[in-house]
């Protein structure tokens, strides 16, 4: 199961520290893990909300090291992609994975499946045992999906602005954190329901 | 993609004040009070996320909002539904307005709600009552209800399992097992959303339902998996695909669940395994033909005699077996391609799990997985097909007693040494490993010998795979490895630059040498140094430890140094070289300790010129040759010529400051008969000597001006060494008295060139003249700069008669004080 998915920048931001990373977006699925945890279980909510917001932090910083050292070493040039080359921008993005130890940030060993597009992370953080190739084909769909209908490679802020657009997306491509197993006519008819949600 | 407009959205939302926020709020409470959301109510409630969202620290609603948001979690659009569970899940209940949910109006649940839900939920009781009524409305499923809202409660329950299994009751188990096996071996076998044969003439009546088809177009004969399509899909269709999606995990779980009624287990399986043959010619597909009969549970076929787990692993074998055919059938389109090798890999790792569980299934399902690894073996592109398959082979190849050499030729051979630059496969075939290791050890023989191969990982993709070898170094060290592995470390950037090379000659034609020649590409394509590149790319151990003409391979790789690639490998050799050396010596007899000092004072000269990687890792070389030296002094002794001819190398002064000043420090210290009885005088004074010729040299003032300064650690660690062995051996006492008194009477005439800085000097000065103080009395002089062993052992405080010494040096100390 996916434990969290996530969208966070991987260049560098003016108000931020050199390596540090702006989570645009983020979603956690299941139950808070601190809840289940003799150590961290008399949390006040609050707390345990911070808690949270900093795994998410940890994750971002990870893969924005990853992504910055995965790039450094593959000296491929920058392309600059504009609105209409969405297509191709997911074509050219640079993937990886990451092992994310136990206990850091998480409680149990965790892989984080990143997609670097221009200066942005999608990240998907799964259980080891999670058919990756599966968490793989699921992060593309997903990705394409955002930079289709959230317009992200143009200069708006619709990714903090529609953010619903991308948990309907969710809710659908990845319920609960459930990676599923689709074939194109179930992808299709999926899509289908997407395209209407967001021509509301 | 990220703009100063996103920026500034974000710095506005952590600084909105709290008085100006209130008005927002009971702006947005009058907004949500209209029947029919205005646009500028959805607006606020997409800005009110943003300022919930974009600070770590939690703001809270007033209670007013808080209400008017949870009634709206049932709004009929979708939209309104996602928006409020989003500002809810990043904001905190308020006490009494918690959500409830109970067994009646459960089915209202929608997928935001429960997310909602999952995401507040405080305790594992909370979570254990959710997952029981979650459980309970599957079970009174019927046709009351929109069917849809159904389709998000076996995410949302795998969701709770996989983080709390203990919510589960063995009722549980036997309740949702019982739904796994009708939704994944009963679905309907006809397409679902108004598909059908007929033409236009033909009325509505008359009409068939259309079966549906394989992906390759092809009516379906058999039951229905995620590897079929139709035009729609019912929805028992729908929840075949998400009861595969989690039955890999239940699987897992349940028998996590239920460790405690193993008594029980063995019974079932003696009552399954009587049950196989049965149950194996007699299908029970024969029965179905449509959803109507799968749900009705009343069949009776044999394995419907089975108990509801063993069920479930019966028709999960069935499944995954029919998977694995369909994955063989040629697909119209890439998605569906790609899906077929995803399936594979899920496929065989759901049999090797049931496999695991119940150990009658590996007689029945190797035939297939065997037959399966011959199809895929030869084509790389199914590599992470081929890993679940390893691993099957690796759990139960012994008990079915089949042959798995060319698994691992392919695993440790082929793999690391044509897709090391697949990340994804690095992750998986190093978890694997990890997994693995003490059944790879001992079953698997070529694991060890590999490791030439396995680095290729590292070379290439260090930050991402080093925590993984961090792991799994430790099992590659062994007596018999040790020293070609501490080579093969050592030259880790050589083999990251011949694989950047490797990759940039077969991407570039040999016409096009991507603008720029380059030396080192030359070299590589050249046959005079063919056989140093495919020494660096060798696939098994035990062709030498390393190669001769190592610096000629450094110096065609000298334009390599700077390449990034090479440079992140280099920065992560010492952490492995500390690894190593923290291994090698548990596992090592005096013999390979010594032979492996030899090969640091021998590599200390032989690495790439990687800006700091020499230096660090000379500093790894230091620390490991002063830990093998205190744990085993007489290597010391077995070493002296090796160590001599290198502390006399004034070079090794200037090039390699730290090693050196580590060697010279060892030899001071331990070449001493209380260390090793072979330890002559004649060798004390061979030693001297050297050491004493090297001081000599490098404070003289003959030196050109402008030359390097040596360090003065080196000179301080240089004097201490010669004290200590004139101590030793008192006829060189008045040799080093001499020649501290000259160091004295120099530098009261000003300035040395070998030392520019003043307060070094007079550092160095004042080290010379109490090393000198202390020599007058040679008796002294032995017992503290070669104390026996005894004074430094930690029991000294404890024992009067021990911690004499200790008090004479500290008395001595305070006198030689006052007299200088």
């Amino acid at each position: 199961m996916v434990r969290c998915f996530l969208i966070h920048t991987v260049c560098p931001v003016s108000a931020l520290s050199a390596g540090e990373s702006r989570v645009l977006y983020s979603r956690s699925f299941g139950p808070d893990e601190a809840v289940l945890s003799d150590r961290y279980r008399d949390l006040r909510p609050e707390e345990r909300r911070l808690l949270q917001k900093e795994k998410i932090a940890v994750v971002a910083r990870q893969v924005r090291s990853a992504v910055s050292l995965f790039r450094e070493a593959s000296e491929r040039p920058p392309v600059e992609m504009l609105p209409g080359d969405e297509a191709l921008a997911l074509q050219e993005a640079d993937s990886g994975v990451e092992r994310l130890r136990a206990g850091d940030p998480f409680s149990v060993e965790t892989s984080a499946l990143w997609l670097g597009v221009q200066s942005l992370a999608f990240t998907l953080v799964c259980e080891p045992h999670e058919n990756l190739l599966l968490a793989e084909g699921t992060l593309r769909s997903l990705t394409r999906h955002c930079l289709d209908h959230l317009h992200m490679l143009g200069q708006g802020s619709e990714v903090l602005l529609r953010s619903n657009r991308i948990d309907a997306l969710l809710s659908r491509l990845l319920p609960h954190g459930q990676l599923l197993f689709l074939n194109h006519r179930f992808a299709q008819s999926l899509e289908k329901d997407v395209a209407a949600y967001m021509a509301k | 993609m990220y703009s100063h407009g996103s920026e500034s959205l974000i710095k506005q939302a952590r600084e909105i004040q709290e008085p100006e926020l209130q008005k927002f709020y009971s702006r947005l409470v009058k907004l949500l009070q209209t029947k029919d959301l205005s646009h500028e109510a959805v607006d606020s409630l997409q800005r009110l996320h943003v300022i919930l969202f974009a600070t770590k620290f939690t703001r809270r609603l007033t209670s007013e909002l808080q209400r008017r948001l949870l009634s709206l979690l049932s709004a009929p659009t979708e939209l309104i539904q996602v928006l409020c569970s989003a500002v809810l899940r990043e904001t905190l209940p308020l006490s009494g307005q918690e959500l409830s949910y109970n067994q009646e109006n459960i089915s209202q649940l929608n997928s935001h709600v429960a997310a909602l839900l999952l995401s507040r939920a405080g305790s594992r009781t909370e979570l254990s009552s959710f997952c029981a009524q979650l459980l309970r409305s599957l079970e009174c499923r019927q046709s009351e209800g929109p069917s849809h809202m159904f389709m998000h409660i076996l995410p949302v329950l795998n969701a709770i399992l996989t983080q709390s299994p203990e919510c589960l009751t063995e009722d549980h188990v036997t309740l949702l097992s019982k739904k796994l096996v009708d939704w994944l071996r009963y679905a309907s076998i006809t397409q679902g959303g108004g598909a059908s044969v007929g033409g236009f003439f033909t009325g509505p009546r008359s009409r068939q339902p259309v079966p549906i088809a394989e992906l390759d177009g092809t009516v379906s004969g058999d039951f229905f998996t995620v590897l079929c399509v139709g035009q729609g899909f019912t929805e028992d269709q729908w929840m075949n695909v998400y009861s595969f999606s989690m039955l890999r995990n239940w699987l897992l779980t349940y028998h996590f669940v239920s460790t405690g009624i193993a008594t029980a287990d063995t019974a079932n399986r003696l009552q399954l395994s009587l049950s196989l043959s049965h149950s194996f010619s007699n299908d029970d597909r024969s029965e179905v033909d449509g959803s109507v009969v799968s749900m009705v549970s009343a069949t009776s076929s044999s394995s419907r005699l089975l108990p509801p787990k063993e069920r479930l692993r019966e028709k999960a074998f069935q499944y995954c077996q029919r998977l694995i055919e369909q994955s063989d059938r040629k697909t119209h389109r890439r998605i569906d391609t790609e899906l077929q090798k995803v399936c594979l890999v899920e496929a065989v790792c759901i049999l090797d799990c049931v496999c695991v569980q119940d150990a009658s299934l590996v007689y029945r399902t190797f035939p297939c997985i065997k037959a399966l690894f011959g199809r895929l073996s030869s084509d790389l592109s199914f590599a992470r097909v081929l890993l679940p398959i390893a691993q099957f082979y690796l759990n139960h190849g012994e008990m079915a007693a089949v042959d798995c050499e060319s698994v691992w030729k392919l695993v440790f051979g082929r793999f690391p040494a044509e897709l090391f630059n697949d990340p994804f496969l690095a992750h998986e075939l190093l978890r694997f490993l990890r997994l693995n290791l003490e059944s790879l050890q001992l079953r698997v023989p070529q694991f060890t010998r590999s490791f030439p191969n396995l680095l290729k990982f590292l070379a290439w993709n260090s930050p991402a795979v080093v925590s993984d070898f961090v792991d799994l170094l430790p099992s590659l060290v062994t007596a018999g490895t040790a020293v070609e592995l501490l080579h093969t470390l050592l030259d880790l950037p050589c083999l990251s630059a011949t694989l950047v090379l490797q990759h940039r000659s077969v991407c570039l034609p040999i016409s096009d040498a991507g603008g720029r020649s380059l030396i080192s590409l030359d070299a590589f394509r050249s046959p005079a140094f063919r056989g140093l590149f495919l020494f660096l790319l060798r696939e098994e151990s035990g062709s030498g430890d390393t190669i001769d003409r190592l610096s000629t391979l450094h110096e065609r790789l000298a334009e390599a140094a700077d390449w990034p690639r090479v440079v992140q490998c280099a920065k992560t050799v010492p952490v492995l070289l500390h690894i190593f050396f923290n291994t090698v010596v548990t596992v090592a007899d005096q013999k390979l300790l010594a032979h492996l000092i030899l090969v640091m004072l021998e590599r200390s000269s032989l690495l790439l010129n990687v800006p700091t990687y020499v230096r660090d890792v000379h500093r790894v070389f230091s620390c490991h040759l002063l830990r093998l030296c205190k744990q085993q002094p007489s290597l010391v002794v077995d070493q002296s010529h090796e160590l001599l001819e290198f502390a006399g190398a004034t070079a090794n002064v200037y090039s390699k400051e730290e090693m050196y000043t580590h060697v010279v420090w060892v030899l001071g210290e331990y070449l001493s008969v209380s260390c090793d009885s072979r330890c002559s005088v004649r060798l004390i004074t061979s030693c001297f000597e050297t050491l004493e010729a090297v001081l000599f040299e490098i404070t003289s003032s003959t030196q050109p001006s402008g030359s390097l300064h040596p360090a003065p650690r080196v000179i301080t660690t240089l004097m201490s060494a010669l004290a200590k062995l004139a101590s030793r051996s008192h006829d060189l006492i008045p040799r080093v008295s001499l020649f501290l008194s000259k160091l004295r009477s120099v530098t009261r005439n000003g300035p040395v060139a070998w030392c520019s800085d003043e307060d070094d000097l007079v550092a160095i000065v004042t080290r010379g003249e109490e090393l000198w103080s202390l020599l007058k009395t040679p008796g002294v002089a032995q017992s503290v700069l070669s104390p026996s062993a005894h004074v430094n052992t930690p029991q000294w405080h404890r024992d009067a008669n021990v911690s004499m010494p200790l008090q004479m040096r500290a008395l001595t100390s305070l006198t030689q004080s006052q007299t200088a």
